[in-house]
């Protein structure tokens, strides 16, 4: 489900002052929360760095020693001679060499943590952009292979191997050359518009020279401050949107990358799907061969035997007919339930607002339905939401220890929007139990999620969302 | 007694044709699509009609549409609708007009023919035909109803077979008591229900499934 962004102005700073105070006031916190961020991404950033700082360090000092005349002694007519300590530069190079290579080696073997490191940044700039911000950026990453959780070597050539990890190296850079005074600007020109505002009528907190020009006056600088505070905080939010944007603009998956995402999804669900069909074709054929196909079986045998014994033995006859008229009768109610389960009648019928409504009918709980469908879903998705419906009830009535259960139907914007909510004791878990698990795979062989909110006690609610198109419009039944 | 068959599969049809025939039924026609069963009702004026849910062009329930529409097109013909599966939804629509001469069966029960020419007779007869399933699956939606689970297991028993449609002697009949305990539990059964207790057979059978599928059942005391 999609995390909704909290308001601007959050309540605690509503009052008496205009609404735009308290967004503006919100904005310059939340960017400060960015500014923290970035200085956290320039450390990481040094430390990807720090070979090359030090080894530039070694060199400066090192060259340093050597070029600097006044470390030399020159004997006239001779060759400068280094005087230092007292130790010759050969030495002092294989020093200055050695310590690099030993902190290089600490760093390879650093390199994945700090790589890690990074990307935790980076995945809560994402995270905190989406709420501060109202910006939603995509996770870009590449999922972890079950082998590389450990081994050295492996953990580092996913980390590298995934474009994701250079675009948010470039995210830090960009974020720590520049990008953070977005975020930092609201807050910092509310900062000097105080201080011009309370220097002139108090002691100055900072020194902030005042603006020199003529007419410098206390009035002027009261103005000026109010001025900069205005438009600090005026500008908040729009610079914080600005800010997400640009998050978004870096940290949101390459276009190859969100394919590859994208193939590799749909390359599991597709399986998936598949695996759930032959599953389901199995059990049909098993049903099939142990009911309706062994019912009619023993059926013919029956009524060879009656073909037999009916001039001998009329009445032993009779009754082997009738026997067989309720094998047949039994066979019948088998396929009946065995259709109902491939494809409900009712659903092929009426659609799936009316095969919810059967549903409902048929459950032993008070269910509500509402349901607001403006034409006929396309017949797979008609089918798996009917499928997950009537699977959340059973479990309703089942586990939920629930009197009322209400089940809620739109669609809207290419979306199909199913909801199941009940009055029970809640605590249900998608993790434990195969059925939720069961239903979430399903849709999501239509790209559809499906959500789970079920707090200890209750209630339960389940929101399943699924993106498809109206086949047709409702034709007008009687 | 002259009947009209909508059926579209023709062994079927030609079945159920043979079945009434062999118990002294008239068939008057047997079409095998909604159109036709519209003008067919409406030129022969038959006593009942007996329509499959699922016919031509949809297969869906045009066979359910059809039997609404004829019972406009000639109020209160009576119409018996078969289907291989029931669907309590169905069963509203069809008990919708709040009048007899309904009935709602499974196609299994035409293997019992003489059950189900008695109950094409009584619904010709104005009478209200529920299958069992429809009833059952009736019960299991109320089964948080508190006044039903004041009910003994016989008189629950009585209630399921009363609102199949079935009178007292048949009640009495299929449980193996006499007819004046079968009225003894009817009126025990109204009482806890709080029903309005009727003699007419029909407005008692549609008055217990009013109550059965009225749509909040466990809100009731």
């Amino acid at each position: 489900m999609s995390s909704r962004t909290p308001p601007l102005s959050s309540s605690g700073l509503r009052g008496p002052h205009p609404r735009w105070i308290g967004a503006g006031l919100v904005s310059a916190r939340r960017g400060l929360g960015f500014g923290a961020l970035m200085l956290a991404g320039a450390a990481l950033l040094l430390a990807l760095a720090a070979p090359l700082l030090l080894a530039g360090l070694a060199a400066g000092r090192l060259l340093g020693r050597s070029g600097s005349p006044a470390n030399f002694t020159v004997v006239p007519g001779g060759v400068p001679q280094p005087a230092g300590p007292g130790e010759p530069l050969g030495r002092q190079l294989f020093l200055a060499a050695l310590i690099v290579l030993a902190a290089c080696v600490v760093w390879l073997l650093l390199l994945p943590r700090i790589l890690l490191a990074i990307r935790r940044l980076a995945s809560l700039t994402r995270r905190l952009v989406g709420e501060w911000c109202g910006v939603r950026i995509a996770d870009p990453y590449l999922p972890i292979p079950a082998a590389v959780r450990g081994t050295y070597f492996q953990q580092l050539r996913w980390l590298l191997a995934d474009p994701a990890t250079a675009r948010d190296v470039l995210w830090l850079a960009v974020n720590a050359c520049g990008g953070w005074i977005l975020a930092v600007l609201p807050a910092g020109l509310a900062t000097v518009g105080l201080v011009e505002f309370i220097g002139p009528t108090t002691r100055p907190l900072v020194a902030i020279p005042p603006p020199a020009f003529p007419g410098n006056t206390s009035f002027v600088l009261i103005l000026l401050g109010m001025g900069l505070i205005a438009l600090g905080l005026g500008s908040g939010p729009a610079m914080l949107a600005g800010y997400g944007t640009l998050a978004r603009f870096m940290l949101s998956p390459a276009g190859h990358a969100e394919l590859a995402l994208r193939v590799r999804h749909l390359a599991e669900t597709r399986s998936e799907a598949i695996d759930t069909g032959a599953a389901e074709m199995r059990r049909i054929e098993r049903d099939l061969h142990d009911g309706a196909q062994a019912r009619l079986v023993a059926m013919g045998m029956t009524l060879d035997a009656a073909g037999q014994l009916i001039d001998s033995n009329p009445a032993a006859a009779r009754a082997l007919l009738l026997e067989a008229r309720d094998t047949s009768a039994r066979a019948l109610a088998e396929l009946r339930d065995l259709v109902r389960g491939i494809h409900p009648p009712v659903l092929a019928d009426r659609g799936l607002g009316d095969a919810v409504r059967a549903l409902a009918l048929d459950s032993p709980l008070r269910a509500g339905l509402a349901s607001d469908l403006p034409g006929r879903l396309p017949a797979p998705v008609e089918s798996a939401a009917y499928f997950a419906v009537s699977e959340l009830l059973a479990n309703v009535s089942k586990h939920a220890c629930a009197t009322q259960v209400w089940v809620d139907i739109r669609y809207a914007d290419g979306m199909l929007r199913v909801g199941v909510s009940d009055d029970g004791r809640g605590g249900a878990d998608a993790s434990r139990g195969t059925g939720l698990r069961g239903i979430e795979r399903r849709v999501a062989a239509f790209d559809g999620v499906l959500a789970l909110s079920s707090p200890p006690g209750g209630p339960t609610a389940v929101t399943m969302e699924i993106p498809c198109a109206l086949s047709s419009l409702k034709t007008s039944s009687c | 007694m002259r009947i009209v068959i909508a059926e579209d599969l023709f062994l079927l049809r030609d079945g159920l044709t043979r079945m009434l025939e062999a118990h002294g039924l008239e068939i008057t026609a047997a079409v095998d699509n909604g159109t036709d069963l519209l003008a067919a009702v409406t030129s022969e004026r038959p006593d009942v009609a007996v329509v499959d849910v699922r016919l031509p062009p949809t297969f869906t329930d045009e066979g359910l549409r059809a039997a609404l529409a004829a019972r406009r097109a000639v109020p209160g013909l009576p119409v018996l609708v078969l289907s291989q599966y029931v669907e309590q939804l169905y069963a509203r629509e069809l008990l919708a007009g709040g009048s007899g001469g309904i009935g709602y069966l499974l196609k299994d029960r035409v293997l019992d023919s003489a059950q189900f020419v008695d109950a094409v007779r009584r619904v010709a007869a104005g009478g209200t035909v529920m299958d069992p399933e429809v009833i059952d699956r009736l019960l299991l939606h109320n089964s948080g109803d508190n006044a039903l689970g004041t009910l003994s297991p016989r008189e629950r028993e009585v209630l399921g077979l009363m609102a199949e449609g079935r009178s007292n002697a048949a009640i009495a009949q299929r449980m193996f008591i006499t007819e004046r305990a079968v009225a003894k539990h009817t009126a025990s059964i109204f009482l806890r229900l709080r029903l309005q207790p009727s003699d007419d057979d029909n407005r008692r059978v549609l008055a217990v499934l009013a109550y059965l599928s009225a749509e909040q059942p466990a809100a009731r005391e």
